[in-house]
């Protein structure tokens, strides 16, 4: 399956790199990554591949949550279906 | 970005985290015919284990959903067959089954069950009048628990002796649960053309032509469609303004339309329908006439409404129908007054009165939905209000419905909480002229000519 996971917060170092870990660490493939940064609020966009993911999916999006609130983040993951049914016919 | 632009990645963010984006429920509609037993005691225990094992996940998988689509799934709710065929089976105090589905409810974590209701448009059958006489103790009694009544439709007319019921059962409701604001009344909704596979509460129930059970799915999304008209252009011509209701209408139907699906195949019942229903929340922003207001009213309520609604009305329906794979329940814009924070607004700055809101019913998805009137207001007044709301619904061959609470302890002007989705609202100026005469007649309004189709 595919989800989308997005970061949003404060402009710092290391996002990016945690981010990474994080998906590293629990065997998701990160397909496409995009960002920006606009007045210093930093927004990623990442498309992953979670088929091989060692947890269940819902345990990994509330986990990636919990990451954000530590870390004065907004984190989120969502199946990319949602975006794909809402922007594609 | 894959084939998917950070630009629409982000506009679907914005509608869930600022416009209140949100599926306000997934409904699990199921058939209680194979339950009725002879003997209540046993009519109530099939139930109990019928509805305990079709919707054990039902809680669960809403959750899911929510945490991995990363769209809020507001409401997990059931809706059953109308508790009164049941009662025509069982006899015995119909309270029993409202008792019953209460334990349900609270077992299961589900945060309402629709489908205490009669369906009477015609006349009265076994189990009917037992059924409608229980509904105020049964509110009374439970919390999770919406009740319903149809008194109309286009093909059978008006039945006015149940219009003359209901209007006394309404300030029933309200008296038995006074010190809650008379919260029963906002669980009790007396409808014409009541839809069969309606996920939206108080009108829900399980229709006896729908499947053994189903998913239904209700979007909640008039934020994102006040935020598109907020960004348009104050000179736009209104087709173009249909144009960004329609658009906005489709993507909303079709994250519908994928939860429904998702819900279905997680919880292996056949997917229902999708409401295309605008529903407004209290939240700031997440209200149906501020899009009114979006469109160029200074209020809701001023001249114009009504057909800022129609247009409203009926573009959601254009957009949505394409979205979704069926589309059902009452599937417009709702204009619930106490849970619309711009219509709470114009009923205090005295903009919107009952007079107003009885003309856009006639163009709206449903009715005069949570109007608060005195708590004095007399019973045959309100006899009076549900048959003109059946009138024009079954004229226009549309649902209409009443849900009006006439809070008891308070007057014109008084402020009334009802908490959470239901919300809150002043109570409203409701004119008193005499109309017993008319109501003590019973009888039955025919059905007009619009139901000679065939």
């Amino acid at each position: 399956m595919k989800a989308v996971i997005t970061t949003v917060g404060k402009d710092r170092v290391g996002i990016l790199a945690m981010m990474a870990n994080a998906c590293a660490d629990n065997q998701i493939n990160i397909l496409d990554v995009s960002q920006t940064i606009l007045d210093g609020i930093f927004t990623m966009t990442m498309v992953v591949d979670t088929e091989k993911l060692s947890v269940p999916l819902a345990d990994f999006a509330a986990y990636l949550q919990q990451l954000g609130e530590k870390n004065g983040l907004v984190i989120r993951l969502m199946n990319k279906e949602i975006f794909d049914s809402m922007h594609r016919v | 970005m894959s084939d998917l632009r950070t630009s629409e990645i982000l506009e679907t963010i914005e509608m869930i985290d600022k416009e209140c984006l949100d599926i306000r429920t997934i409904t699990m509609g199921i058939s209680l015919l194979d339950c009725a037993d002879s003997d209540i005691r046993r009519s109530c225990e099939k139930i109990e284990k019928k509805i305990l094992r079709l919707a054990k996940d039902l809680v669960k998988t809403g959750e899911e959903i929510s945490l991995t689509y990363g769209i809020p799934v507001v409401n997990k709710r059931i809706s059953v067959t109308p508790i009164a065929l049941l009662c025509a089976v069982s006899g015995g105090d119909p309270v029993e089954y409202a008792l019953t589905l209460e334990k349900c409810a609270r077992e299961l974590g589900i945060d309402f069950i629709g489908g205490y209701s009669a369906l009477v448009q015609k006349g009265f059958s076994a189990g009917d009048r037992e059924l409608i006489a229980s509904i105020p103790r049964a509110l009374a009694a439970t919390e999770h628990i919406c009740a319903s009544v149809n008194v109309g439709s286009t093909k059978a007319g008006i039945n006015m002796d149940a219009v003359q019921m209901m209007g006394k059962i309404v300030r029933e409701c309200a008296e038995m649960t006074a010190e809650r604001d008379s919260l029963g009344a906002a669980k009790l909704v007396v409808l014409c053309n009541a839809p069969e596979d309606n996920p939206f509460m108080a009108g829900a129930f399980h229709g006896v032509g729908e499947p053994d059970a189903e998913i239904h799915v209700g979007v909640s999304g008039p934020g994102v469609v006040r935020a598109v008209l907020a960004k348009a252009d104050k000179t736009l011509p209104l087709n173009e303004i249909a144009e960004l209701v329609k658009r906005t209408a489709f993507k909303i139907t079709r994250m519908g339309q994928l939860v429904g699906s998702v819900a279905s195949a997680k919880l292996g019942i056949p997917a229902g329908i999708v409401d295309l229903s605008l529903a407004p929340t209290p939240a700031a922003g997440d209200s149906v006439a501020e899009i009114l207001e979006e469109m160029g009213l200074d209020s809701c309520g001023a001249y114009g409404t009504t057909a800022c609604l129609a247009l409203l009305n009926d573009a959601v329906k254009k957009g949505g129908v394409m979205a979704a794979q069926a589309v059902g329940g009452l599937s417009g814009s709702f204009i619930p007054v106490s849970e619309d924070a711009g219509m709470i607004r114009a009923v205090k700055n005295g903009t919107l009165n009952l007079e107003k809101l009885e003309a856009m019913t006639a163009v709206c998805s449903v009715g005069l939905d949570m109007v608060i009137v005195p708590g004095d207001t007399p019973a045959e007044i309100l006899s009076g209000v549900i048959a003109d709301e059946a009138a024009i619904g079954m004229v226009n061959l549309k649902t209409t419905a009443v849900r009006i609470i006439p809070a008891i302890g308070k007057k014109e002007g008084d402020h009334v909480n009802f908490g959470g989705l239901l919300g809150e609202g002043d109570v409203m100026h409701i004119n008193r002229t005499g109309n017993a005469v008319l109501i003590a007649r019973g009888g039955r309004i025919p059905s007009p000519m619009q139901a000679l189709k065939n």
